[in-house]
């Protein structure tokens, strides 16, 4: 660590006499500071994506199965998505519900943490973020006993006639609740960081000036609070298309979502082009979302 | 009237919530002093001490809840250090490729982890790559790098330079500046990012469940283990971590609320 401190330490603009030279070792230091971690992000995660698009683009070897050789079959997409694509269309649908879910839930806790928390404020945090020292797997795995077809939940809502399947467990909607409970503190610390910084007295002058406390809300605290909204959303999304273990745990095989595919077309099936075809498009479709929807919510900072 | 309903409705909310965020937590405690009838530790069957009590008790749970752990210090040693070189670079320096450099820190961070885990094990099958705790700790490092370079950048820009003016005013050279200013002033950032980066090493799955090859993690076992009913020593164990994590944080709070009442004085 000391063998790499940069001799310059300082913020300051450099004298107006420094000379050019002075300028270019500095950014010659900025290099050999970054030089080894992005290389590191280059060749374990750039590189991969191209990888990732080659293997997408192989054939298999003649006669010897989970054998593949470099090709340029690009038919290899339409085919990998008309096989999987009720399970790609199912990802975006559940992990969207889940995303707005999400928003309902964490605004208040949010709110509430960021205007009434006081000094309590990092103590609220800290118990935000501890669930996620348990185990991920294993909190996923304790809502297969709360959602039991047994137990106090099911039956509960059984008894209101609520639920059509007559059961959770082993449903979309109990997929839909895991992704919900697991993404909850994603959504939950960029909307309270967005919060935090809105100073107070704009919300009390709406009131001052006769609003309403919901037109206040509406005119002054949720259009601050948009960037916040924004990084929440992509942060709880954007994982929670991806993940397979809350379909695997919770979902019945007809709540299978894509992370699901792609997992045993690789691992299981070792059907390799397949696996980087969807993975891709996966990617792809994510950003294209990602991108338009950025443009539409115009926090063109967040990047 | 309705004023005054409001104002508690939402802190009511609040908690809720933050109750919800705890029930699965209560389950895993719950159910690592059951003595579950059948295989599946899912149902509350009777009380016992049996797990804690012999918590390596079931083979393989503690080799992969070592495994994790050194995993864990190893890419979290790495990733922070590589993490908090950038940070400095990108907060003290000026220099071209600045928009690429965030963009490669940012992009990893909003990759789904399927795809992450997929592309790399892509490469490193076509290398032909053994895969095995190497590229296990490869890929932890890739991730936790921009969580390292995130929060060290937050502490580096949120930092009074007039601290370190005043160390140059009273001829401390760049480097003794470093040593004693800059350095444990950003320290806390540094450690917290590393808290999280093993965090977030030790509880991955799907990343790692791709480039394991045939090593058991800890959440590959449990993996593993839900399919045939989980043992009830892999509860007592999160249970442990969990309380372990919750002190070790809860200590940096208290830390960090005396230091700061210290310099109010």
């Amino acid at each position: 660590m000391v063998a790499v401190v940069p001799t310059t330490g300082n913020v300051a603009p450099a004298p107006a006499t420094a000379p050019a030279a002075s300028a270019q070792r500095r950014a010659r230091t900025a290099y050999v500071l970054m030089g080894p971690g992005l290389l590191w992000l280059a060749v374990f995660f750039a590189i991969p994506f191209v990888t990732l698009f080659l293997t997408s683009l192989q054939v298999p070897v003649p006669g010897k199965p989970g054998q593949y050789m470099p090709g340029f079959a690009l038919g290899n997409y339409p085919a990998a998505l008309t096989e999987y694509w009720p399970q790609l269309v199912r990802s975006f649908v559940f992990s969207g519900i889940a995303t707005l879910i999400a928003l309902v839930l964490a605004y208040p806790l949010a709110y509430f943490i960021a205007f009434r928390g006081g000094r309590w404020k990092p103590l609220l945090l800290v118990l935000v973020i501890a669930p996620s020292f348990a185990s991920f797997l294993l909190r996923t795995y304790a809502w297969k006993t709360i959602l039991a077809d047994e137990g106090p939940v099911t039956s509960t809502l059984n008894a209101l006639h609520l639920l059509p399947e007559g059961r959770i467990l082993n449903t979309s909607i109990a997929v839909i609740a895991g992704l919900t409970y697991n993404f909850l503190p994603f959504m939950l610390l960029p909307l309270f960081a967005a919060i935090d910084k809105i100073d107070p007295r704009l919300v009390e002058a709406a009131g001052d000036l006769y609003s309403a406390p919901i037109t206040a809300f509406r005119k002054v605290t949720w259009p601050l609070s948009l960037p916040g909204v924004v990084a929440g959303t992509l942060l709880t999304f954007i994982p929670a298309s991806g993940d397979y273990i809350n379909a695997q745990l919770l979902g019945s095989p007809n709540d299978r979502m894509i992370g699901n595919v792609i997992q045993a077309n690789f691992i299981q099936f070792r059907n390799y082009p397949t696996a980087s075809a969807l993975s891709f498009a996966l990617m792809a479709i994510i950003l294209l979302l990602v991108f338009g929807y950025i443009r539409r919510a115009g926090t063109e900072e967040l990047v | 009237m309705r004023r005054r309903w409001g104002r508690a409705v939402i802190p009511i909310i609040g908690i809720v919530v933050l109750v919800y965020l705890f029930i699965p937590i209560a389950v895993v405690v719950a159910f690592s002093f059951n003595n579950p009838g059948s295989r599946y530790n899912l149902t509350w069957n009777q009380f016992s001490l049996q797990a804690w009590e012999n918590i390596c008790g079931v083979p393989g749970v503690c080799t992969s809840f070592v495994t994790s752990i050194e995993i864990g210090i190893v890419s979290t040693l790495i990733a922070t250090i590589l993490g908090t070189m950038i940070a400095f670079a990108l907060v003290r320096y000026r220099f071209r490729g600045r928009g690429s450099t965030n963009l490669l820190i940012f992009l990893p961070m909003t990759t789904p982890e399927v795809v992450m885990g997929a592309s790399l094990l892509a490469l490193f099958l076509n290398l032909r790559f053994p895969l095995g705790v190497g590229t296990v700790a490869i890929a932890h490092i890739m991730f936790i790098i921009s969580f390292v370079v995130v929060s060290v950048k937050a502490r580096l820009q949120g930092m009074d330079p007039r601290l370190e003016e005043a160390a140059r005013d009273l001829y401390a050279d760049p480097r003794a500046t470093f040593r004693y200013v800059t350095f444990p002033l950003v320290l806390p950032g540094i450690v917290g990012a590393a808290l999280l980066g093993f965090s977030l090493s030790f509880d991955d799955f799907i990343i790692s469940y791709f480039n394991a090859g045939t090593l058991v993690t800890f959440p590959i076992y449990i993996w593993g283990a839900a399919q045939r009913g989980i043992p009830v020593q892999v509860n007592a164990l999160a249970s442990l971590v969990f309380f372990v994590a919750l002190a070790v944080v809860l200590i940096g709070q208290g830390v960090n609320y005396r230091k700061r009442k210290a310099l109010q004085r």
